[in-house]
């Protein structure tokens, strides 16, 4: 079994965030200096730090509906074969599923609905946990097998 | 008079109109939105417009400056004018690939490149 199998749901850290690009910013600055601490890789970072900035703009935009008093939950954990991360709104939740396929030729030009496919391409692991105001993604660092 | 800081660069080359950005992290909403309005602004100006978008130095972007871009180059394409995309870097490209938006757009290696393909 590869290194990266760790059983989800262990997180160490947790965070409140509201929308304030501040806020966030000084969050995602923290979080990238503990990955590259962890010996992850500019490219494990970039996508990583992608797919957050993508969860957590659809949980202040369609989960908390742009509401400042709502914050969003971080928790996580990072180790040097992998990273846990979750993140939850206040929203009633919505069914992934429903959110078109962005890359068929005809929704090419629509301009929203590209977040999630990015979180999925550049994370191991992306769940909604149902409701769906619950997003959990996990990263494997692809050279810790 | 509007006392917010340009986020762009804009320089004319022979008709087309150069742009830059003065980010490096293309993620901000409040940002990508006034983004969008400046480009929405020389787009309205023009006839045909011709832009160049150039990601020289841009290290991050999110899916709501690629929904910008879509919605510019749609502005641009319903005036019969052109956009074209360079100095992209393979990060960026990648989520340009993943996304297929490479299939969308124009992507030229470099401005230089870019500008002489106008026609």
């Amino acid at each position: 079994m590869a290194a990266c199998a760790r059983v989800e749901g262990i997180y160490d850290k947790e965070h409140s965030l509201r929308d304030e690009r501040e806020q966030i910013d000084a969050f995602k600055a923290e979080f990238s200096s503990l990955l590259a601490s962890h010996g992850y890789s500019e490219a494990c970072v970039f996508g990583i730090r992608l797919a957050f900035e993508e969860g957590l703009v659809n949980a202040f935009r369609h989960g908390n509906e742009n509401d400042p008093d709502k914050p969003v939950r971080i928790t996580y954990s990072i180790d040097s074969t992998e990273v846990h991360l979750q993140l939850e709104d206040q929203g009633a939740g919505f069914d992934p599923e429903s959110v078109p396929d962005p890359t068929r030729e005809e929704n090419l030009e629509i301009p929203s609905g590209r977040g999630i496919m990015l979180m999925r391409a550049y994370m191991s692991e992306v769940v909604f946990i149902p409701p769906g105001n619950k997003l959990r993604m996990r990263y494997c660092r692809p050279d810790s097998k | 008079m509007g006392s917010v800081a340009s986020r762009l660069r804009v320089t004319d080359e022979g008709g087309v109109a150069r742009i830059e950005f003065i980010d490096r992290n293309i993620l901000d909403e409040a940002n990508i939105q006034q983004i969008g309005e400046e480009i929405g602004r020389i787009i309205d100006s023009q006839d045909a417009p011709k832009l160049l978008i150039s990601f020289k130095d841009v290290e991050h972007l999110s899916s709501a400056a690629l929904g910008t871009l879509i919605t510019l180059t749609n502005r641009i394409k319903a005036k019969g004018g052109a956009l074209k995309l360079a100095d992209i870097n393979s990060q960026i490209y990648e989520v340009f690939v993943i996304t297929k938006l490479n299939k969308l757009f124009d992507i030229h290696e470099t401005a230089d490149e870019a500008l002489s393909s106008f026609e």
